[in-house]
């Protein structure tokens, strides 16, 4: 056997042999090709493109979910934010109250302390008073005793008595 | 220089039939290995494609594109295994004769199937005759025969001389192209190639036009499942 590049020898003359032969190595390739490869392939593709659809399809339903769910979560977010802001504003009401209400309680308070602590002082002002007028009769009565003794004119008894009363009086 | 033909003459049927072995064996070959190919691309079958599985889906979305390109898939995908063994089949015989050629006792044994036009013939032949096949199945036989007379009636010779015009030149312009391919690579390695200068200057001319050879068989493969597609979707399609 000799192997060189010579390729030339396309016969002569009409071969129908090889045209049928052709023809039919042909058609049982194609049979072969078609059973073998053409037709698994093609189920795989077509399963692989159903498989690519649904991931799709699965892809975008989850899409959805999600925004659905970033939805509800921010809605989640702005209400408790509200709700927080909320209490913060109830809580500075309620102690801005609570400071009124006690500030008012103390000043009352105050106002009663003084006002008693005024009666008070009225009240020793007049038991003073009273004293005093009393103790006046009494010292006046001694004075009136001792003028006696000193021998005392009946008009400046008077005098002296008046004089007395006045600057007691005037002492209040 | 020219080499014979390994030819015998049997009797069929009472007609006498003309075979070339080397034909016959060159087709099997081809034959043999475009199916090895398909088998060995799909044996492990997945839906994350590797290696061969992607290359064979290839070839598949290949043809595709052909037939799209032509009508519509609803028409197309019954034509879209012919395609793909078609331009798997061709591919192959061109490439066969390119490494080298056996000669055995005078005898061409091993060369391209494709560059005979027997063979190629056969192959426009099947093609057109699919076409009518189609063309009657699908419009019925009125439709297809008035095809004949439109646009006008003048036209019906032409239609006819357009059948068989198509028919030669889709089996010529594959076997011109392989079989000029085969005789330049064997004037480069038989009439150039003698002696060491011969030799060597060979080397140079003899790979650029054996790339180019790969690059041809590759186009006339193309090229043949493209006309083949377009002569089908002309027959079969109703608008035109």
């Amino acid at each position: 056997m000799t192997t060189n590049a010579y390729a030339l020898g396309a016969g002569a003359g009409f071969n129908g042999g090889d045209i049928l032969f052709q023809l039919a190595m042909f058609i049982i390739l194609l049979a072969l090709l078609k059973k073998f490869a053409w037709a698994p392939l093609m189920g795989i593709m077509t399963q692989r493109e159903e498989h690519i659809a649904s991931e799709i399809e699965a892809a975008e339903k989850s899409r959805v979910e999600a925004n659905q769910l970033l939805e509800q979560t921010r809605a989640e977010v702005k209400s408790a934010r509200l709700e927080a802001q909320n209490t913060i504003e109830n809580a500075k009401k309620l102690g801005e109250e609570q400071k009124s209400e006690i500030l008012a309680a103390a000043r009352a308070e105050s106002e009663r302390l003084k006002e008693a602590a005024k009666l008070e002082i009225a009240q020793e002002r007049d038991q003073a008073m009273n004293l005093l007028r009393e103790q006046v009769a009494s010292l006046s009565v001694m004075i009136a005793s001792k003028v006696i003794e000193k021998d005392l004119s009946a008009a400046d008894q008077e005098k002296l008595i008046n004089q007395y009363i006045q600057e007691a009086g005037e002492e209040q | 220089m020219d080499h014979k033909s390994p030819l015998i003459h049997p009797e069929i049927f009472g007609v006498t039939l003309t075979f070339n072995l080397a034909n016959m064996l060159m087709i099997t070959i081809a034959s043999v290995i475009v199916f090895l190919i398909a088998l060995l691309a799909t044996r492990q079958l997945a839906m994350k494609p590797t290696g061969m599985q992607n290359f064979f889906e290839w070839i598949m979305d290949f043809v595709k594109g052909i037939v799209k390109s032509n009508m519509d898939w609803k028409t197309g995908g019954r034509f879209h295994i012919l395609g793909i063994t078609l331009i798997m089949y061709i591919f192959v015989s061109n490439m066969l004769g390119l490494p080298f050629a056996i000669v055995y006792n005078d005898y061409l044994w091993w060369k391209s199937p494709t560059a005979d036009p027997a063979v190629t013939l056969a192959l426009a032949v099947m093609v057109v005759g699919l076409s009518h096949y189609y063309a009657i199945r699908m419009k019925g036989f009125s439709e297809y025969g008035k095809d004949f007379f439109r646009p006008m009636w003048f036209m019906f010779p032409l239609k006819i001389i357009e059948e068989f015009a198509n028919t030669l030149t889709l089996g010529l312009r594959l076997y011109g192209n392989i079989f000029a391919g085969e005789i330049l690579l064997t004037l480069l390695a038989g009439s150039l190639a003698t002696g060491v200068g011969g030799h060597l200057a060979a080397i140079i001319p003899t790979i650029a036009w054996m790339g180019f050879s790969v690059f041809v068989g590759a186009i006339q493969a193309f090229i043949f499942v493209m006309l083949t597609m377009v002569y089908i979707s002309h027959k079969v399609s109703h608008d035109h």
